[in-house]
């Protein structure tokens, strides 16, 4: 083996303990966040701690800054103030280049409408983030992770070489899935991953999300308005209201407090119904 | 600093025992698959000693798996669920569009273009059929022309392109004039000059000029404007309403291009024609008087009635691209750029074919 390839391999190797997302019991933690649009405050005080491990959902009405809490944290969106720490490291305070990339690694992000690459392939989508981090890998390895990353999402066995504007609706959210877990990340982020799909469509993504996230091991952060998914996806949910996170819990645990906002949404009709419906369902 | 993936083999009757260590992770993966690759049949690979795997450590073993026949041992329950998942048949995924020979896929393309162009040429001739069935349907219901639309397009398609049109066509005529002039000089016949800005000018090059850039100006705007109301279902609301798109959206369009071109059309020409003066003036000392006297002897009245003809053909050519390539976005943003550019290029395509067969129709019919 040449030296320079030794030398590549040590980088990686070394880049790999940068951040290590086994080592805590938090995987985010944010501690007095504040993000403001010129007059208009949308978090003030916002404290969340997202722990290894589960799927917590995020609810909150529209306008209460769900994405740009979600963009805050993987630093799409500078906060006003407060800290905002991700396994341990705060974007903020990272000062080069290669650490950030340490911890981006660690993270995939899914975005509401997909937002893949029109220009490339679905399979060509899934490998930018490999070619980016691993230039190393040989082309067959990458065809072949592309190919059951495919399988993986439960995408037909004809889509990776489609281009995006090809694919339905719920293709699309799928293939920014198969992106999103392209670098086996710990942490998933996922935007609406069921808006515009059919109860049907909507309901499988739902069982894909929780079936991933129990075979590889993922933390999700997972915003959403559908009460069907946080009955059958999510371990925890955290309510944004009044520009801040007013309660996090298991759903039982959040029917029990007092707070009007969250008894309306979750006792409205639509949130009686996805309590019944969700109720011989299976969980883990 | 935390192991990499690595392993250590015995060689056993069957093949390779392959037992691997540390972290079989794609940060981790560091020169393995290479390795194993090279190592030859491998018989059982022992994942005990593993501190942790993901999906790519997974697919490396299943690949292992597929290819050797070889064994799986000491799997932990979370290497186990990854390879289970992963255990299914992958070889239908495809990554790739078939890979032919460069030949045959350049022959696809000719192929598919061609086909491509003749069924355009199909839809803009279908779609001019379309929209004169509109116009007969409007005119027997006795509704009018929606006036009020045309006149608005007048502004954008014609007074608005005034400046641009002028100062081009102005420059066009110093050009024609001046490399006109050197050549004629060579036999002193510099005076023709005149004839040749006076006679293209008016003939062919005002209106052409002017068809170019009125197709670059609006006929890429009709085609933008349509095809974001297409986006953004504006136009299937308004057939919804009962509004027929033909005569709301196409014809007003068409109607203001067709009308507009011929009056682009001349005052182009007499920009040109201004141009040539002034080159004609300062560079070979004939005054505008004598320049004028000139072009009305030598410019036949043929050559006007000529422009006259060609202009509202050019329009309708025009306006019906542009609005033809709107009507067919059909999905997403992009698609609008796509028949933008299309509309441009197709309409500019057929001003000239259409330009080029005139001249052979006006020199049988004797107007030289």
């Amino acid at each position: 083996m040449s030296e320079e390839v030794e030398q590549e391999i040590k980088e990686e190797l070394a880049a790999a303990d940068a951040v290590r997302p086994e080592k805590f019991e938090t995987a985010i933690c944010i501690r007095g966040l504040k993000n403001q649009f010129g007059d208009a405050v949308v978090h003030e005080d916002l404290d969340l701690d997202v722990r290894s491990g589960e799927i917590l959902g995020v609810v909150g009405g529209s306008g209460t800054g769900k994405s740009v809490l979600m963009r805050s944290i993987i630093g799409l969106q500078t906060p006003t103030a407060g800290e905002i720490e991700v396994y341990g490291k705060t974007l903020d305070t990272i000062a080069n280049e290669e650490e950030s990339r340490d911890l981006r690694r660690r993270w995939g992000v899914m975005f509401q409408g997909g937002a893949l690459f029109s220009t490339l392939s679905v399979a060509e989508n899934i490998q930018v983030p490999l070619r980016e981090y691993y230039p190393r890998l040989d082309q067959r390895l990458l065809d072949e992770i592309a190919a059951y990353k495919v399988a993986m999402v439960g995408l037909p066995p004809d889509a990776g070489p489609k281009y995006p504007a090809e694919l339905s609706g719920g293709m699309v959210k799928r293939a920014g899935l198969a992106r999103a877990l392209a670098l086996d990340p710990a942490l998933l982020f996922l935007d609406e991953p069921t808006a515009g799909l059919d109860p049907i469509g909507a309901a499988k993504f739902d069982e894909l999300i929780r079936e991933l996230a129990d075979t590889m091991g993922l933390t999700v952060f997972l915003i959403t308005h559908d009460l069907d998914s946080l009955y059958a996806t999510c371990d925890r949910v955290a309510v944004l209201a009044e520009k801040k996170v007013i309660a996090v819990g298991t759903i039982p645990e959040l029917l029990a407090t007092e707070h009007p906002w969250i008894q309306d949404y979750f006792n409205g009709p639509r949130g009686r119904a996805a309590a019944g419906g969700n109720q011989t369902a299976k969980r883990r | 600093m935390v192991a990499r993936a690595d392993f250590e083999h015995s060689d056993g009757a069957d093949g390779a025992e392959v037992r691997f260590t540390g972290r079989l992770t794609l940060a981790r993966l560091g020169d393995v698959p290479a390795r194993l690759d090279a190592l030859g049949p491998i018989a059982t690979l022992d994942l005990s000693a593993l501190e942790r795997i993901d999906t790519v450590g997974a697919w490396i073993v299943t690949r292992t798996v597929n290819e050797h026949g070889s064994k799986v041992v000491g799997a932990s329950p979370e290497a186990q669920r990854l390879l289970e998942a992963l255990a299914t048949d992958k070889s239908e995924y495809r990554v790739h569009r078939d890979r032919r020979p460069a030949w045959a896929r350049m022959l696809e393309q000719v192929g598919t273009a061609s086909v491509a162009i003749w069924h355009e040429l199909l839809g803009i001739v279908g779609f001019f059929g379309a929209m004169i069935v509109a116009l007969g349907t409007q005119i027997r219901a006795r509704r009018r022309l929606r006036w009020n639309a045309v006149v608005t397009r007048f502004q954008t398609v014609g007074v608005d392109a005034l400046p641009i049109i002028g100062l081009m066509s102005f420059l066009i005529g110093i050009v024609i004039a001046q490399q006109g002039a050197v050549q004629l000089e060579q036999f002193g016949l510099e005076v023709f000059t005149i004839n040749l800005v006076g006679r293209a000018s008016i003939r062919e090059l005002g209106l052409l000029m002017t068809a170019i850039m009125v197709a670059g100006r609006s006929g890429s705007a009709f085609a933008a404007q349509i095809g974001t109301m297409k986006l953004t279902e504006e136009v299937d609301a308004m057939r919804t309403i009962g509004v027929s798109p033909m005569e709301a959206i196409v014809l007003p369009r068409v109607a203001a291009s067709t009308i507009t071109m011929p009056l682009l059309g001349f005052y182009a020409s007499l920009c040109a024609i201004a141009g040539g003066g002034a080159f004609v003036w300062v560079g070979l000392d004939i005054p505008p008087l004598t320049y004028i006297q000139r072009l009305r002897e030598i410019i036949p009245m043929t050559d006007f009635y000529i422009m006259l003809i060609k202009a509202p053909v050019f329009g309708i050519l025009i306006g019906v691209t542009g609005c033809y390539e709107g009507m067919q976005v059909r999905q997403n943003a992009e698609e609008v750029g796509q028949r933008t550019t299309s509309a441009v290029v197709a309409a500019i395509f057929l001003v000239i074919v259409l330009d080029a067969m005139f001249a052979v129709f006006f020199s049988s019919l004797g107007w030289n």
